[in-house]
């Protein structure tokens, strides 16, 4: 059994549909890039995987069963932004989930516990290059450590799922691709499952297993709510060529045009 | 020349600036004092400036001749007293509840109407029923302070509860807070350094409603004084009160913020 199962998914807002007749299932260690116009639903679906949006039809899957509906440790997201907390450091931000676990009241520990944790906080944020900046709070880091940051706080909980909407979006293409050679090198380290939007076509189809492209395939002009998207290709990474590329490019900027309208 | 509107004084000039009206001030006022004085050396309106130093000798260093201590202090010490318990009990209640309305949204539901029908009571208007109820004692005069900034902390605080993004209070969630967690790891830090804000804001309220305690029903402090010494138009008295409860002021609200930039550098280094 896949580990994920998408069973005619619909999203709708009222009148707007958002998302319809999703259908696809999603095995324990795949990374999946989604891909899309703005407007077009990938972060909704992202939402309704965490479980702050629930379907309105159709079924969403975790290991036969649905999917919570409240955010929980089995599912780790980095949004574009304010994911990490701005009042703790950056080794306090990446110690945080062990201290939440080991205290459910006070949610701090002392001693040799927290040392213990602090070693395993320093060792991860030294595998995503924030050695130097320990003890500095958010604020004083730019927007790519800042990320990188987040990536550190949300991979020390082992999720099962990680979630990342446009992680990067606002970083230099040049830092960007460090970040996807980070978060691909990361993946193979720890086993999860990933999906990862990006706005960025070209960059989905040489990032992890899968490339998802949300569009919608039939577009009214005038009532763009009254048709949602869907996933209209579904691809291996690796193994595409520049003429898939150059179609799916245009499908999806027409779209874009029509939504950003 | 640059424009006027992007012309920055320098560091000498910005001093210079800000002294500059409260010369002009002094001045005035001095010139004026003498003017009435030169008619009527009785005149009790606007005083000399050795009628001042008199007045400040005989009420801060030199104890008083009825009850042998030293006046301005006493009178300080009430007034402060009276002014740090209602501000604490006030930011104590502003917190809890604040935060609870501002993060649980079941709370928010049952208590806020409560609190916003609350925040339109005048409170000076129940300041009687303060009083038959508390009698004439200190409790009356705290609970005068505790109920004319609490509503406006509760609800400033909630507001800064709810101003906490969504993506952080979904992020604790995956990283496996309870709601417990959330609140004492999250939402109550974050909110530390705004309720010394609100607390700050909310000082000029409170020394209002204790100086109007104090003048209705006290046997020491700064407001009760001031108006004690009205009967004599003692404005030699009355002015250096007032110079002073204003400095007092200023120095409250100068202490708490240097402490919070100094205990929540995140707070004012984001801003
Ligand atoms: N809470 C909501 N209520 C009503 N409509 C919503 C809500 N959230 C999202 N939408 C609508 O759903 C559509 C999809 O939004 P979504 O944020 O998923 O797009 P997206 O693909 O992530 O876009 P982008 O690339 O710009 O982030 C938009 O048209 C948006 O207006
Ligand atoms: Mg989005």
């Amino acid at each position: 059994m896949a580990a994920i199962e998408i069973k005619n998914l619909w999203k709708e807002y009222g009148q707007d549909v958002v998302l319809e007749r999703l259908n696809a299932s999603v095995e324990e260690g795949e990374f999946v890039t989604v891909v899309g116009a703005s407007g077009c639903g990938k972060t909704t679906f992202l939402k309704m995987m965490l479980g702050t949006e629930s379907p309105t039809r159709g079924q969403l899957l975790l290991d036969g069963k649905p999917i919570p509906d409240e955010p929980d440790e089995t599912r780790g997201i980095v949004f574009q932004r304010y994911s990490v907390l701005p009042h703790l450091t950056a080794v306090e931000n990446v110690m945080l989930a062990g201290e939440l676990e080991s205290s459910r009241w006070l949610g701090r520990v002392f001693g040799g516990k927290r040392r213990a944790l602090r070693e395993q906080a320093e060792e991860m944020l030294a595998s995503v290059g924030l050695d130097h900046a320990l003890g500095k709070y958010p604020h004083e880091l730019s927007g790519g450590m800042q990320q990188r940051l987040a990536l550190a706080q949300a991979l020390i909980k082992k999720p099962r799922i990680l979630l990342l909407d446009e992680p990067f979006g606002a970083l230099d293409p040049g830092i960007r691709r460090d970040m996807h050679e980070l978060v691909l090198d990361l993946w193979r380290k720890q086993d999860l499952t990933v999906f990862m939007i990006t706005h960025d076509l070209a960059e989905g189809f040489f990032l992890g297993t899968r490339m998802w492209v949300f569009d919608k395939e039939r577009l009214d002009p005038q009532t763009p709510g009254s048709y949602g998207a869907r996933i209209t290709y579904d691809l291996p990474v690796g193994n595409s060529d520049k003429g898939t590329l150059q179609s799916i490019t245009q499908s999806v900027d027409s779209t874009a045009r029509v939504l950003g309208a | 020349m640059k424009k006027l509107i992007n012309r920055q004084a320098g560091p000498v000039g910005r001093w210079a600036l800000g002294l500059l009206p409260f010369v002009i001030l002094a001045v005035l006022y001095l010139v004026a004092s003498d003017a009435r004085l030169d008619a009527n050396p009785n005149d009790k309106l606007l005083p000399s400036l050795s009628s001042f130093s008199d007045a400040i000798e005989r009420m801060a260093f030199e104890p008083s001749k009825r009850s042998g201590e030293y006046t301005l202090l006493v009178d300080t010490l009430a007034s402060l007293q009276r002014l740090g318990i209602g501000v604490a009990i006030s930011a104590l209640i502003g917190l809890v509840v604040g935060i609870a309305t501002g993060s649980l949204p079941l709370f928010r539901a049952g208590i806020s109407p409560l609190v916003t029908g609350m925040s339109l009571v005048p409170p000076l208007a129940i300041l009687p029923i303060l009083f038959i109820i508390f009698g004439l004692g200190e409790l009356a005069k705290v609970m005068l302070i505790i109920i004319g900034i609490t509503p406006f902390l509760i609800r400033d605080l909630q507001q800064r509860a709810e101003e906490i993004p969504t993506e952080q209070i979904i992020k604790m969630q995956t990283l496996g807070a309870n709601t417990w967690q959330i609140i004492t790891r999250l939402v109550w830090p974050q909110i530390m350094p705004r309720l010394l804000s609100s607390v700050r804001l909310s000082l000029g309220s409170a020394w209002l409603f204790l100086i109007a305690a104090e003048a209705i029903a006290a046997t020491e402090g700064l407001g009760y004084r001031i108006f004690l010494v009205r009967r004599y138009l003692a404005m030699d008295v009355i002015l250096p009160y007032v110079a002073w409860i204003t400095f007092l002021a200023f120095a409250i609200d100068f202490a708490l913020k240097r402490y919070s930039q100094w205990r929540y550098p995140w707070f004012h280094g984001a801003q």
